[in-house]
């Protein structure tokens, strides 16, 4: 079985234009939500206590919500997994232990049953949250301090704003559908990103085996040439990963869910980024063919 | 052309094999028990076995089986449930002689327990129960040995004759000295650096100012920190967790995980219970024999037993265990062990006061705790919290004693570290709290790794039946090297002891299909070498040998990434990262080592006209 019977001849170049604008629309649209609606932060960086509570019969979430009103958790939360199980977020108070808190919540839940319950304190999950934005930015710079020494820094810069396009989308695709974004979710961004970069590096190795086999072509031809050469492998990686993580959505269960939602779009997006905007954005920063023949380095071909 | 020597698949065979018997263990799964051992005394009793078979009999809890092993006996249950009643039935039957602890018994056989063959520890979020993140504030402990240190200061100053004017704490982690000249500051500086090499003193005018170097502050942290841990791993045995994890995260916190165990109230309570520590002098005015007998106490006094024998202390308290900030045993001058005690806060001058006016009068160490015991009442298990007081330690006032003094002569090396530990745990050296808990039932346990398992699975499965259907052969071959990844990785983490979570299982799910990323790099690239007009010698070493260098380049950027995520995560997010890191590094040996020495068993040494991957190339 193949994908393309014959070899392909996508002018992904020529497209480049309406992928940038294409890009452009949804980067915008995602700032704007992150500027406007925010993230919808889970209990690992608001801090509080939230509790997940199973219930024999289906519940009402609205119900719900009413109840807890009334015992006066005016602010909680409250989100279903399904019919019958809910988690509900409510932040600390003071004077109050977990205990007496616990004894409350599940007073203003009658019928369920507490199958967990995280409780976090306020300054750890600012902790956290500096922490995260602190990964993110060590990651990018250190791929791109790998990619530099790799290939070359015109690459090393494309793929890294290739890189930061990724999470932005996926944060703001995460904060136009409300959806939670918790620490587990920041691990799916990261992961996408150093995914996203498998993708980059394998378009990026091609074209720089490409400048030296092929004598003739602009850099925009062999850039062309490198990502229709590498495409049924672009597709047949990230078809079989997003396989595996939309199994993961499925089965995973309510803690796994977010996660692989978050991979899902960063598997669409970073395949997509890896093809239209690495290797365009090379090209548009004035890629040579003398860029990369001097620091190109002899494959043994003895290596397994 | 395309073969390997007779090492390589010596190698791989070897590294098979391996696998295959460190991830066995797996397979057999575990048992929630109850495992009881005697506290004190290392023998067990021979009734103990029939006492228990009675006792679970009579309130109908099922077991599997009772074993008796030398010092201890694990009871095995079929459920959780049965386990958690047991646990208390037990407890309450036997009384606080003994402690029962809840654990996983493994089912694993023994041959393979004898060769280190372990399964995967589970985590919280897997089967059940309660983590806690202590917060251990280490800036109160540096301002409790300054506040103790600048007594000490002003008493060298005075003792060398140089004059200063003040000494004083302006905040949490300095020292200001004040003098009257140069003269004497410069003095002052070299003998007090002289005699507190953990400081570092710097001039400032007329004055010095002195603050703890880096150094000497990362090692009170840490010494705060094992402390802490120290404590909270004995406080632990008694709440009945046969594996408790207790480590450091980061610079200041403890995270505690407490498997198997639901009851996050009585945790709490006794994680965070304060043992105190009391100095005490004794009353040699009357007669304690006479006390104990007639059970007339004086007033003004308490009968405690002292090594067998009564002993009156005074009821006023000379030193609380808050007042000791450190304790260690060494060899005194005498070369008999002695524990040596440091004291500091506002308590230290009294008790230089009236330790000075009872010289030759003995002060006694009384250690007060809360005990958690069971009953059996009307077949419902009660529990109730007694405070206990025991004297520890008995000894003779030679001189006043000051911020820091020794308790000498003691029977023993052992006996001087234990008296050490239990004067240090007093308290917690600093406030400690908890500002992270979580409890996860046993039901969401065993459900998430349901749902873990049945995600892997069918992730795999789908990979598995795609890249045959696309790849044929070769995309067989590259299943096998999957298959052989996941034992890999199971294989690795029962080696190393790691403890698998949900996040964790996630990265195995992940790593399956990055692995076969690596396969489906070669098999595109044999194509792209096939319909180039390439013999399908040439394409498979060509194939291998071009791909190689981008699988390298490509997980390279994950394995950064996997560190990053390892360095600045927490406890969920690492599990994540270990796994990923592990599943990167095992497919490079499966994805291109174990595939290719396949491929070369196969192809090497013959004429192959066509390639069974999935494409059809007119021979030209």
């Amino acid at each position: 079985m193949e994908f393309f019977k014959t070899r392909t001849h996508i002018p992904f170049m020529r497209q480049r234009k309406w992928a940038g604008l294409f890009s452009a629309i949804i980067f915008t649209v995602s700032i704007i939500s992150l500027g406007v609606k925010g993230l919808n932060l889970g209990l690992d960086f608001t801090g509080g206590t939230q509790v997940e509570v199973s219930f024999q019969k289906p519940v009402d979430t609205a119900q719900i919500r009413n109840n807890l009103v009334a015992s006066g958790f005016a602010e909680a939360v409250v989100q279903a997994y399904d019919a019958r199980n809910i988690s509900v977020r409510v932040s600390p108070e003071k004077g109050v232990t977990q205990e007496q808190l616990k004894a409350k919540l599940m007073q203003a839940l009658p019928g369920g049953t507490l199958v967990q319950l995280d409780y976090i304190g306020p300054q750890v999950g600012a902790a956290l949250m500096t922490n995260g934005i602190l990964a993110i930015i060590v990651a990018l710079i250190a791929t791109m301090i790998y990619i530099a020494l790799r290939f070359e820094l015109r690459f090393a810069v494309s793929a890294a704003i290739a890189l930061i396009h990724d999470p932005i989308l996926i944060l703001g695709i995460f904060s136009l559908f409300h959806l939670e974004f918790n620490l587990i979710v920041l691990a799916a961004v990261l992961t996408v990103i150093g995914y996203s970069l498998n993708d980059t590096i394998v378009v990026y190795d091609r074209v720089r085996e490409n400048f030296r086999k092929v004598r003739k072509g602009t850099a925009m031809e062999i850039m062309d040439l490198s990502i229709n050469q590498t495409l049924s492998r672009t597709i047949m990686t990230s078809g079989l990963t997003l396989l595996v993580v939309i199994a993961l959505f499925i089965f995973g269960g309510p803690t796994l869910r977010p996660f692989a939602l978050a991979l899902m779009i960063g598997i669409v997006i970073g395949t997509y980024s890896s093809i239209y905007v690495a290797g365009s954005l090379a090209v548009a920063f004035g890629l040579d063919r003398v860029h990369l023949l001097k620091s190109s380095k002899k494959i043994e071909d003895d290596l397994p | 052309m395309n073969q390997y020597p007779l090492w390589r698949y010596v190698l791989l065979i070897t590294l098979i094999v391996f696998a295959v018997i460190y991830a066995l263990p797996n397979l057999y799964g575990e048992d929630p028990s109850v495992q009881i051992s005697p506290k004190e005394s290392t023998t067990l009793d021979a009734t103990l076995i029939g006492q228990l078979e009675t006792a679970l009999k009579q309130q109908q809890i099922p077991y599997l089986s009772m074993k008796q092993s030398p010092g201890f006996v694990t009871v095995r249950f079929s459920d959780t449930e049965a386990q958690l009643k047991a646990q208390d039935i037990i407890q309450a039957t036997l009384g606080n002689k003994y402690s029962v602890a809840l654990n996983l018994a493994s089912r694993t056989p023994k041959w393979l327990l004898a060769i280190g063959a372990r399964p995967m520890k589970l985590g919280l979020d897997l089967r059940g129960g309660i983590h806690f993140l202590l917060d251990v504030d280490t800036d109160a402990l540096v301002q409790l040995q300054e506040s103790g240190d600048i007594h000490t200061m002003g008493v060298d100053l005075r003792n060398a004759q140089i004059r200063y004017q003040s000494i004083t704490q302006p905040d949490k982690t300095h020292v200001t000295i004040e003098f009257r000249n140069l003269q004497d500051r410069d003095q002052a500086q070299i003998l007090l650096q002289k005699n507190f090499p953990n400081y570092l003193f710097i001039t400032n005018n007329l004055a010095l100012s002195a603050t703890f170097s880096p150094s000497a502050l990362t090692q009170i942290q840490q010494n705060a920190i094992e402390q802490i841990t120290t404590i909270l791993r004995t406080r632990i045995n008694e709440l009945g967790v046969a594996e408790p994890v207790v480590q450091q995260q980061g610079v200041n916190h403890i995270s505690v995980d407490l498997p198997g165990i639901q009851d996050m109230a009585r945790a709490k309570d006794i994680i965070g219970k304060v043992a105190t520590i009391r100095l005490q002098l004794q009353d040699v005015e009357h007669n304690a024999e006479t006390a104990a007998q007639t059970g007339v106490i004086p007033a003004g006094t308490k009968l405690y037993f002292y090594q067998g024998q009564p002993i009156l202390l005074k009821n006023q308290v000379i030193l609380h265990g808050t007042s000791i900030i450190n304790a260690v045993s060494t060899i005194g001058d005498d070369g008999r062990p002695t524990v040596q005690v440091r004291v500091s806060g506002s308590e230290a001058s009294a008790f230089n006061q009236i330790t000075a006016a009872n010289v030759g009068r003995s002060i006694a160490a009384v250690y007060i705790e809360t005990q958690t015991t069971k009953k059996l009442e009307n077949g419902k298990v009660v529990t109730t919290h007694i405070p206990v007081e025991k004297v520890i330690n008995l000894a003779i006032i030679n001189s006043a004693l000051g911020n820091n003094f020794q308790i000498t002569g003691l029977e023993s090396m052992a006996y001087a570290k234990e008296l050490a530990l239990l004067l240090r745990s007093g308290a917690y050296p600093v406030p400690v709290d908890f500002i992270q808990e979580r409890v996860v039932g046993p039901s969401l346990g065993k459900e998430n790794i349901h749902m873990g398992v049945l995600s892997t699975e069918i992730g795999s499965l789908l990979v598995i039946a795609f890249m045959v259907v696309y790849y044929r052969f070769f995309g067989l071959i590259a299943d096998l090297a999957l298959i052989l990844n996941i034992l890999f990785i199971i294989a690795i983490l029962s080696l190393l002891g790691a403890t698998l979570t949900l996040p964790g299982i996630a990265g195995i799910v992940l790593t399956v299909g990055i692995a076969v990323d690596a396969n489906v790099l070669v098999n595109e690239r044999i194509r792209e070498e096939l319909r180039n007009a390439m013999s399908p010698q040439a394409s498979i070493h060509a194939g291998y040998g071009r791909a190689f260098a981008t699988i390298v380049d490509a997980n390279v950027t994950t394995l950064i990434v996997a560190m990053v995520l390892f360095a600045v995560g927490s406890g969920l997010v690492q599990g994540f990262a270990v796994t990923l890191t592990i599943g990167i590094l095992c497919s490079m040996v499966t994805a291109i080592f174990f595939t290719r020495a396949v491929v070369n068993l196969i192809y090497g040494r013959r004429k192959i006209k066509q390639l069974p991957i999935g494409i059809t190339v007119k021979s030209t």
